[in-house]
């Protein structure tokens, strides 16, 4: 059998990179076409049953190297150098018949987005088994059999059922459970997890998280789990290699990266979020007061997704909206600014009250009240330059033409740290944290009382999004303006919040100062959000874990 | 910026031809040999070096005829499409834009329109009104304009529902500016590739009218008309009534090969600066 053979070689050598270069032609605009690095010079050694955990910014090359262990290049990335050694052979040299008898079998892989890499046109058990059953080494109804082991092991519920369901018809956190199942079910020697939870939601990522690390355990496949969050892959790694622009930069055990990390880049990595944020006290007015707001989606018979919301926003201060998807914060924003008119509640701004629809607000109320959206790429016109952008509302609201009003632009640009160089280039000529800086950049042309930042820093990278709350915070300061930030991270609440109200199911169910929510006795559900938020520590998942009340929605 | 050499050899031959066309179009007094209707000789010349592509069915110099034709065929060919491409884009994008019943009575017009076969509308309505140019470039252009509005509003559908939409509504931005310079642009690329394909439509839409004796009046040289004067010619191995033909498939291929290239220009998500 497979599993005594791999107990014979265990320890021995199981994945051996060697100077690993790979390497994709890019078409810039306006320019000839040109050959790019995307890793260059990497090697790693991964020994049977260990977890290897890959980290680094987006575009570090850390997926790239994940698929090279498989042989792939995604998308016109060519590897040109080295060599990838799976279980003593050099897979680059064995041609696409090699490729096929490895893939699958002896290398398996676990992709980021499981909604969709999973085909919805099949039952979730073709999937599953059909690895095992085109290489041969399991009849259908072993695998099936297998399959609904391993189904009981992630904790996945009915597990002699959920194989007949559609991907459509599990949960996001469950189909990446299943997807976990499929990489094991024809027990390969190695791993590959393409940041798994990074698509879920914090409550939902620690049992995901769990299942993996105890499944990787059990079974005593080795892993390369690939991440961004550094506290997430010190809970199920033995190693960690830490990347950049396609370089290795650290690579050491995981006590010693978490530790005592000797690259700056790498200390960088594990300070994030360390923003210290002094409490403001409340002022005697609230700019904003959201009062008994209830709202629903199709009308009034429709479902309600807030129900008897109320909250208050200081001038100048942060109340930071806590919840998992589906909570209903953002629809609270919808509210707020009138894309969807309450059926109960109103909403009082600066002293008057907001009508509820959009189209019935003054051209002041409008300026007044900003947003900043989650996805920065799809909350700008791909067909503006900058300067049209930032330049816009400027137009708009101040009538300001010309000259003036490129001056007042590069003065803006100046603000979010970007500068005048920036004027004529596209959205699409942006790295990601550039981008949610224009759009930081457009809300504050309108001279805005209040700016609701929708997830502002999901999207991002740790370091990049780190920047931008720091800027944030210092525009906070210069221009006093008050932020009713949505987020699901309280990591990112604790840097910059003010007050805090929890959302959980369309009501809030928590809310005060940031002291008084942050401090004990909680609640069942802002604990579970507390506890789930993946600490810089080893051991941390264990503890939390043990420590829950209860389940997370997903579940 | 464009730089000549980077022109692909396919679009580079699109461009030529296309360009031959327009010149022969716009130019036509000036350098064909004979005049439109002058007769020349006798029926069915074949070519020499006075007539280089013989004479047609009633002795007239069939270059001149061509070139005269090139004039007439493209001017009411890309008349109609420019009126179906306002018309229906705009049109389109307002009904994406407002919704609700106004694009509901839109919709349904459009739909009513297209129940009825091109042709056969088009030659009720120009039997019935006077046969002129210029009602011949409404006509097709209304017509066409259902296709274009179609397609004008599933684009602008999709993107009217992008955040960047959203925010310029809560900007305040009022529709004119949301149609022309937030959807529009973004909607080009679609409507590029519809162009071309569009304008041949409309160049083989008045050929077929022609052909059936309701589009361009002889003695105006126009390619369909011409078809049809010479199709008799065929049975005696006389070649005259292929060569507007082959000009209509030419025109039709070059047209297509700029579109694509403009097309390439311009998907993909580098703004407004196209792969190259």
């Amino acid at each position: 059998m497979a599993k005594t053979a791999r107990e014979v070689k265990d320890g021995g050598l199981l994945l051996d990179v060697r100077d690993l270069k790979i390497e994709a032609t890019i078409y810039p605009p306006g320019e000839d076409p040109r050959q790019v690095t995307i890793v260059d010079g990497v090697s790693l050694q991964l020994k049977r049953g260990k977890v290897l955990g890959l980290i680094g910014e987006s575009g570090a090359g850390k997926s790239t190297i994940g698929l090279a262990s498989m042989g792939y290049g995604r998308g016109g990335v060519r590897i040109t150098g080295g060599e990838v050694i799976v279980n003593g052979r050099d897979i680059l040299k064995g041609g696409i018949a090699g490729l096929r008898k490895l893939r699958g079998r002896e290398v398996c892989y676990v992709a980021q987005s499981a909604a969709a890499a999973f085909n919805p046109a099949h039952q979730l058990m073709d999937q599953v088994v059909e690895a095992a059953v085109r290489h041969g080494t399991l009849t259908r109804a072993e695998a099936a059999k297998r399959a609904v082991e391993l189904f009981k092991k992630l904790g996945l519920p009915n597990p002699e059922t959920i194989g007949k369901r559609y991907p459509h018809q599990v949960s996001g956190g469950q189909l990446q459970r299943v997807m976990t199942a499929m990489a094991l079910c024809s027990d390969p020697d190695l791993i590959v997890f393409d940041e798994p939870t990074t698509a879920l939601d914090v409550t939902t990522q620690i049992d995901v998280l769990a299942a993996i690390k105890d499944a990787i355990r059990d079974f005593g496949v080795a892993a390369l789990y690939i991440t961004h969050d550094l506290a997430v892959v010190a809970q199920v790694s033995d190693e960690i290699m830490v990347l950049r622009h396609g370089k290795m930069v650290e690579h050491g055990e995981t006590e010693q990266i978490i530790h005592h990390p000797r690259q700056d880049y790498t200390k960088a990595l594990v300070s994030v979020r360390s923003i210290v944020h002094e409490e403001k006290k409340p002022s005697p007015e609230p700019l904003l007061k959201v009062d008994s707001i209830t709202a629903a989606y199709g009308g009034t018979a429709g479902v309600k997704v807030l129900k008897n919301v109320s909250v208050e926003l200081h001038p100048g201060q942060t109340l930071a909206v806590v919840g998992e998807s589906g909570s209903g914060k953002s629809t609270l924003a919808r509210v707020i600014t009138g894309l969807l008119p309450p059926i109960e509640g109103s909403v009082r701004f600066a002293g008057r009250t907001l009508s509820r629809a959009l189209a019935q607000r003054t051209k002041d109320d409008l300026r007044e009240l900003q947003m900043i959206y989650q996805m920065a790429d799809v909350a700008m016109n791909p067909r503006q330059t900058v300067a049209t952008i930032i330049g816009r509302p400027l137009e708009f609201y101040f009538g300001m033409r010309g000259a003036e009003r490129d001056r007042r632009v590069v003065e803006l640009l100046d603000e979010i740290e970007m500068g005048a160089k920036f004027l004529d280039r596209y959205p699409a000529e942006l790295s990601g944290g550039q981008k949610q800086r224009v759009c930081i950049a457009r809300a504050l042309a309108a001279k805005p009382k209040l700016i609701i930042c929708d997830e502002v820093t999901s999207a991002l990278d740790p370091l990049v999004a780190d920047g931008i709350l720091k800027l944030l915070l210092n525009l906070q300061k210069i221009e006093n303006v008050a932020y009713l930030f949505i987020t699901h991270d309280l990591a990112t609440v604790k840097a910059i919040a003010d007050s805090i109200a929890v959302m959980y199911r369309g009501e809030v169910v928590r809310y005060g100062s940031k002291s008084t929510v942050l401090a004990p006795p909680f609640d069942a559900y802002t604990d579970l959000l507390l506890s789930s938020v993946p600490a810089m520590e080893i051991g941390w998942l264990e503890n939390a874990i043990k420590g829950r009340r209860m389940q997370s929605a997903g579940n | 910026m464009l730089k000549l050499s980077r022109i692909p050899a396919s679009a580079a031959i699109g461009i030529i031809l296309t360009a031959a066309f327009v010149f022969a179009a716009v130019f036509a007094p000036w350098i064909a040999p004979y005049g439109e209707g002058q007769i020349v000789g006798s029926l069915w010349q074949p070519s020499s070096a006075a007539h280089w592509l013989g004479t047609d069915n009633l002795g007239r110099d069939l270059l001149s005829r061509m070139i005269y034709g090139a004039r007439t065929t493209l001017l009411i060919a890309a008349l109609a499409t420019a009126l179906s491409f306002s018309m229906g884009s705009i049109l389109g994008f307002t009904a994406a834009v407002v919704g609700g019943w106004i694009d509901q009575v839109m919709s349904r017009l459009v739909d009513l329109l297209m129940s009825i076969p091109t042709l056969i509308f088009a030659l009720v309505v120009l039997s019935v009104l006077p046969a002129n140019t210029l009602t011949l470039i409404l006509v097709m252009g209304v017509l066409d304009s259902t296709r274009v509005y179609r397609l004008a509003r599933a684009v602008a559908v999709d993107i009217n529902v992008m955040d960047f939409v959203e925010a310029a509504k809560l900007r305040g931005e009022g529709r004119g500016w949301i149609i022309f310079r937030e959807i529009l642009p973004n909607a080009l690329s679609p409507l590029v590739a519809e162009l071309g394909l569009r304008f041949i439509f409309a160049v083989l839409f008045l050929s077929a009218l022609s052909f059936l004796g309701l589009g361009v009046q002889p003695p105006e040289a126009d390619w369909g008309g011409m078809v049809k004067e010479n199709k008799e010619g065929i049975v005696f191995g006389i070649p005259a009534a292929l060569i507007p033909a082959a000009a209509i498939a030419l025109l039709a291929i070059s047209v297509n090969l700029v579109a694509d290239w403009i097309l390439n220009r311009t998907t993909d998500l580098k703004g407004g600066r196209g792969n190259g």
